[in-house]
């Protein structure tokens, strides 16, 4: 083994334009062809495929279709930057979908990630056998796609055929899953579902890197093993929950293929603008791209936003 | 909780000592609530798909009740001329060729921001996270208009172009390949001479490998879950993947296809993915732990 110091003068590539100070010896300086073999293919399509999409969208955010008083000339576009954006503002329907989206995240953001907390600290107990068992049982819905997941979940909240209401009948339960006020709840229960597991086993995974050391410390000082979750094991597994709230926060922004599925099974509960992306899906069905393309625009600044915000707040409270 | 549980110090972890009765029934209690919550919707369609056809709706769906597995199946091969199974085959196909293609462009973007230094490395690194956090649902609108733009609606190429590109899998590649292959290899590779993209091909491809495997899967479900790109720039039902066709079926509503095939459908549809994920469990959390600990 050489000892990496020699990095530097071993390097085969053409010196770079990096000036030596910034250098920090296990990295290799690299010439301008290797950096094109391996970064080329990636870039292009990358900015074929995600950074012209986004341009696009913003560029004909900024246009307004006019179509001619009989329809018979093909629409044209106009620029007008603001009118899309002042249209979205004042359209209540889309209004709506957002905050529709906005409770969602409030409500089930905050109790799929307890869900998974309270998971992950009771497979990490050492109360818990069989872990390998549950842990593979609140994973498994995750390998379900979530059209899928929505198609499952559509036949058990079928109003004719619910096993769920079959087996409350007895009890004369009944679950309307698809009146108004329920139906959010609903699609709400399909991501819990299918997400809960996936975020366990991301908060598992940071919970096994606790040093034993620091939890053998805890139970010699005699905290019970509430008192160890609570004041050693849960700030130690901090990050992964930044980590996840964000995750789960970008997801609910994106609500669309479960209200999409069970849509034409909820008579007339889950509208076409349920949610932000199924209202901008509507605009483009009535052929007004731009329309959507500014829906799009809004939707991800309020979710740029709010990650931007609440990694701030919690990076913060960290430094405290 | 007392000095007589010291002794286990050495391995303490998963360890019974300091347990009650009580505490492990609580926790085994709990998790088996959960296991249930999580497991049972699986169930009923796995009970459903193995009775007799028409009656999956019936009865309190918990329970088996008569069996006509095949006869369900081979029904479901019999539907639009066997149309299920094209669509089977155009899914494993879009996400096999996908995220082969996908892991390979994310290995060596991830390499190459692992164990090169140049100019705008950190910028570059930057903007894939970036694009990480944009919902990706978001460039749908847009790619299938300028898909539209040059004619590709329709194409099982404006499904594929937009999945191999992952800036997940550049993430996670970079992660792994600083992990996995140390500078002293890729060093004796230049001294024996060898060009960088041999010593990439030959020494840290194998050593990335495992890596690579965990990259595929995530693309691989990644793909599988895009609903919403294939619906609309694949009109053509025959190029059509699995899920935007059940889909399409559950729509009519039982009157051209009959509610009973979507159930046996969507139950066939998830048992490669179910296969994958209870096989290759390791992966799944190699990946995943990256994802938490960084």
């Amino acid at each position: 083994m050489r000892p990496t110091g020699t990095a530097e003068q071993t390097a085969a590539a053409p010196k770079p334009a990096v000036p030596p100070g910034k250098r920090r010896g296990r990295e290799t300086a690299l010439g301008r062809r290797t950096l094109l073999l391996f970064g080329g293919p990636f870039a292009v399509l990358f900015a074929a495929m995600y950074v012209a999409p986004l341009l696009y969208a913003t560029v004909s955010s900024l246009f307004v279709v006019k179509r001619s008083g009989l329809g018979l000339a093909p629409p044209t576009r106009e620029f007008e930057p603001l009118h899309n954006f002042a249209q979205a503002f004042g359209d209540h329907d889309f209004l709506a979908g957002l905050a529709r989206v906005g409770l969602f995240a409030v409500v089930q953001v905050p109790l799929m990630l307890g869900l998974a907390l309270g998971l992950a600290l009771l497979l990490d107990s050492r109360s818990a056998r069989a872990k390998g068992f549950f842990r593979l049982g609140a994973f498994l819905p995750y390998a379900i796609p979530g059209v899928s997941a929505a198609l499952v979940w559509s036949f058990m909240y079928s109003s004719e055929s619910s096993p769920i209401n079959h087996l409350l009948e007895p009890l004369g339960v009944h679950i309307p899953f698809f009146a108004n006020g329920a139906v959010l709840w609903s699609v709400a229960n399909i991501v819990t579902w299918s997400w809960t597991g996936y975020n366990m086993i991301i908060i598992y995974s940071a919970l096994q890197t606790i040093p034993a050391e620091v939890l053998e410390a805890a139970k010699m000082d005699g905290a019970s093993a509430l008192r160890t979750a609570w004041s050693v094991k849960i700030p130690a597994v901090r990050g992964s929950l930044v980590l996840t709230t964000v995750f789960s926060i970008i997801g609910s922004a994106q609500l669309f293929n479960e209200p999409a599925v069970l849509q034409p099974i909820s008579s007339g509960a889950i509208s076409s603008t349920f949610t932000p992306i199924m209202s901008a899906q509507a605009a483009v069905a009535a052929g007004n791209y731009p329309y959507a393309a500014a829906q799009s625009v809004v939707l991800a600044l309020a979710v740029g936003v709010l990650s931007f915000v609440f990694f701030k707040l919690t990076s913060r409270g960290e430094n405290a | 909780m007392s000095a007589t549980d010291i002794p286990d110090a050495s391995r303490p972890r998963g360890a019974k000592p300091g347990t009650t009765v009580v505490s492990r029934g609580l926790t085994l209690s709990l998790l088996l609530v959960s296991t249930v919550y999580f497991l049972f919707p699986l169930w009923w369609l796995l009970v459903s798909v193995t009775k007799p056809f028409g009656r999956q709706f019936s009865g309190n769906g918990l329970w088996f009740d008569g069996f006509d597995l095949f006869g369900n199946i081979g029904r479901l091969t019999a539907q639009n001329d066997g149309i299920f199974w094209r669509w089977m085959l155009n899914s494993v196909l879009y996400c096999g060729i996908g995220a082969l293609v996908g892991t390979l462009l994310s290995a060596m973007a991830g390499y190459l921001l692992a164990k090169y230094r140049f100019r705008g490395r950190n910028a570059l690194f930057g903007v894939i996270l970036a694009a990480v956090l944009v919902p990706k649902i978001l460039f749908t609108l847009p790619l299938y208009l300028m898909f539209s733009g040059i004619g590709l609606i329709d194409n099982p190429l404006a499904v594929l172009l937009p999945s191999i590109v992952s800036p997940f899998g550049v993430y996670l590649a970079r992660i792994f390949a600083a992990q996995s292959v140390p500078d002293e290899v890729i060093e004796a590779g230049r001294l024996d001479g060898a060009s960088e993209f041999r010593i990439f091909r030959t020494v840290a491809l194998p050593m990335m490998l495992p890596a690579l495997v965990t990259i595929f899967l995530f693309q691989f479900v990644d793909i599988w879950n895009n609903y919403l790109l294939p619906a609309m720039v694949l009109s053509d039902d025959r190029l059509q993947p699995v899920t935007v066709g059940l889909v399409g079926w559950n729509a009519s509503h039982g009157v051209a296809v009959p509610a009973p095939l979507v159930v046996i459908g969507s139950l066939i549809s998830v048992i490669p993915l179910i296969i994958a994920f209870v096989s290759l469990q390791r992966f799944w959390r190699a990946g995943m732990t990256a994802g938490a600990v960084k």
